[in-house]
């Protein structure tokens, strides 16, 4: 399972002298299902298209297997693409479509025409062998898209955005789907997206990007319960980020209190980013509460409501299924395995803040609380 | 608001009806009338006589087609891999002879062709004419080019050139790139990415470029008037005679007409039959 199969060292890519790939890092397993994730122009896309080979990068590495492949050609990788608009040949029809690259390869007939039929099965396509490509609705044209690709049995599979032009139902599918279809077949996966739900229901690994720097690598859950720093616990669902002081080892310091909490290993009153899910925050009688707040905001989400409350100047956000009313004192709790610690990052002070939520948003810039500690809640 | 919208349409009906269909109905009357006026199949008997110069017309054109679609496909290709300052710059002088007149432009032509013409001159200059003498024992103080077929193509292809580039180019242009990194993708180096994407694709700039090449040159009488001397007769010098020469004649000239317009339609017609499946792909 874990063995090596790509490994990406120090890559650089610059188009014109703008660094668009920075010092990329990054091994990927046989068989993983491993997604790049992150905003539009963080360099996902660009590290796909250097696996693909559709672009050699400026420096750094990439070997295939132990094999350095810079400059190895598209057409000689055992490395299949699924496009961000498919791009199937619109002058072939369904069965040519996916036949395309086993006729290229010379493959007897007989056996394109079983592997062609076989694949069709697997994409749940039967029967839709002379169809148009045009007569296909986005889901179906998906479809061919990834049995196109996966006929050839490359060892690797890239997917750009595959779901993007999707609706959001059939996105649901269509996830299901590659999910199975990556288990069946046991081809490794490398699947781009700015979509992090997307990201965290499929992969095994998850590559967060920004900026043409990885940012965290590591399972869904890992990115999710361990955000290495405020723009991963940002892009990553959501999360209140405030300034704190690790005072010692299990106790943080911010709103001139110390709270409970589980991290350790930081230096004796080091400034740190605590990371609070709106989840794991319960709201309680203002008696009983570790802090006391104002509701500024109810927005019902069926499951939830999402509330904010502004806490000496800094509006957080609550989920909770409980509904309060808005302009209510309340109390909230936080259970020390609710906080999480990270490290200060170029990051800090950008992220995690709801005032944009509030309506009373000129408000902000006169909560001033003099306290170093106090959140960063600077736009 | 269609209904609004479809009397606007009603002047083009009314000029398309005037000037297109009439003249199509009275040449066909004409076809088939004799001179005093009654019906008669004789103009098509009598064009039995023409059958070299229907097939020299058509030879003739179907040559500078040919000509014209392998010099204008890999132009058209490789401008398109160009940069965009370099693809204006092309376009430019491709269009640059038409905006000089055609007569003008097949003027110069028979100034560069003539037996002391520029090329002759030229040839001389250099020791070619001499060399070919030497070659072959003939003497010859000129190359004959002037009022030849080749100098009738040459005209063809000159003058229609850029009617195939066009079509071409804007098909190819607007291919989109991401099918030929699907199919370098799945293993085509550039050789076969170009026969099996490239290719079938751009086959709709292909046909409409041989329509626009091939109809006009059928017909041409300009061109064969000039460059070859009237010695090349084809169907265009051919009809005008009927009209406007000695051997006025217009119900054969209609006639002359009538068949050459039915053979241009059924050829389009089985082209375009041949072409449909990529008609739709453009379409996307």
């Amino acid at each position: 399972m874990s063995k090596e199969l790509i490994r990406l060292h120090d890559l650089c890519m610059a188009f014109d002298d703008e660094l668009v790939l920075d010092h990329i890092n990054l091994y990927i397993n046989d068989s993983e299902f491993l997604t790049l994730l992150g905003p539009s122009g963080c360099g996902k896309t660009t590290t796909l298209r250097i696996i693909g080979g559709f672009l050699v990068p400026t420096s750094g590495d990439v070997t295939f297997d132990g094999v350095r492949i810079n400059d190895v050609p598209p057409h000689k990788r055992q490395i299949n693409t699924v496009f961000q608009k498919y791009a199937l040949f619109p002058h072939l029809n369904v069965f040519e479509n996916i036949a395309f690259g086993l006729r290229i390869a010379k493959v007897p007939k007989d056996e394109i025409d079983r592997r062609v039929t076989e694949m069709l099965q697997v994409v749940s396509l039967k029967g839709f062998e002379n169809r148009q490509i045009s007569q296909l609705s986005g889901g179906q044209q998906q479809r061919v898209a990834i049995a196109r690709a996966l006929v050839n049995r490359p060892k690797v599979l890239l997917l750009d955005e595959p779901l993007g032009a999707l609706d959001l139902r059939l996105r649901k599918d269509m996830q299901n789907e590659l999910k199975r279809i990556q288990q069946q077949m046991g081809i490794t996966f490398i699947y781009v997206t700015h979509d992090q739900e997307e990201a965290l229901t499929m992969s095994d690994t998850v590559v967060v990007m920004d900026k043409g720097r990885i940012q965290q690598i590591g399972t869904p859950e890992d990115i999710y319960n361990e955000p290495k720093n405020a723009f991963v616990a940002d892009f990553i669902g959501e999360s209140n980020i405030l300034n704190g002081t690790m005072v010692r080892d299990g106790v943080v310091r911010m709103y001139r209190r110390e709270f409970q909490c589980v991290d350790k290993g930081f230096a004796p009153n080091e400034p740190v980013d605590v990371v609070i899910r709106p989840e794991d925050i319960d709201i309680v009688p203002v008696t009983e509460g570790q802090l006391v707040g104002t509701v500024t905001n109810v927005t019902f989400k069926g499951m939830q409501y999402d509330i904010i409350v502004d806490l000496g100047g800094f509006k957080w956000l609550i989920q909770t299924t409980d509904h309060s009313p808005v302009g209510a004192q309340v109390g909230v709790k936080i259970d020390p395995d609710g906080f999480h610690i990270m490290k200060k990052s170029e990051y800090s002070g950008l992220f995690g803040d709801y005032s944009s939520y509030s309506e009373e948003y000129e408000e902000l810039a006169d909560a001033t609380l003099a306290d170093e500690e106090e959140s960063g809640d600077e736009e | 608001m269609k209904n609004k919208l479809s009397r606007l349409a009603v002047p083009y009906v009314v000029w398309m009806a005037l000037f297109v269909v009439a003249p199509i109905i009275m040449m066909v009357i004409y076809a088939f009338s004799a001179s005093n006026g009654g019906f008669t199949l004789n103009n098509f008997v009598k064009m039995g006589a023409y059958a070299e110069v229907f097939i020299r017309s058509f030879k003739l054109a179907l040559i500078a087609t040919a000509i014209c679609l392998l010099v204008g496909y890999p132009v058209s290709y490789f401008m398109s891999k160009e940069g965009p300052r370099f693809q204006r710059m092309a376009m430019v002088l491709i269009m640059l002879p038409m905006w000089m007149n055609f007569l003008l432009r097949t003027y110069s032509w028979m100034t560069i062709l003539e037996n002391n013409g520029l090329l002759n001159q030229l040839f001389q200059k250099i020791g070619l004419i001499a060399l070919y003498n030497r070659m072959t024992g003939a003497d010859l103080s000129y190359f004959p080019m002037m009022n030849t077929q080749g100098a009738v193509v040459l005209g063809m292809v000159y003058n229609y050139l850029p009617f195939m580039i066009l079509p071409i180019y804007s098909v190819i242009i607007k291919l989109d790139g991401s099918l030929i990194e699907a199919a370098r993708d799945l293993g085509a180096g550039s050789a076969t990415v170009f026969r099996r994407v490239i290719l079938p694709l751009s086959l709709p700039g292909v046909l409409s470029g041989i329509t626009m090449v091939f109809v006009p040159a059928v017909s041409t009488f300009a061109i064969s008037q000039m460059l070859g001397g009237g010695t090349e007769l084809l169907l265009g010098d051919l009809i005008e005679q009927q009209f406007m020469g000695g051997a006025y004649n217009p119900q054969l000239g209609a006639a002359i007409s009538l068949v050459m317009m039915v053979i241009v339609v059924v050829c389009m017609l089985v082209m375009n039959r041949f072409g449909e499946g990529e008609e739709q792909a453009v379409m996307l």
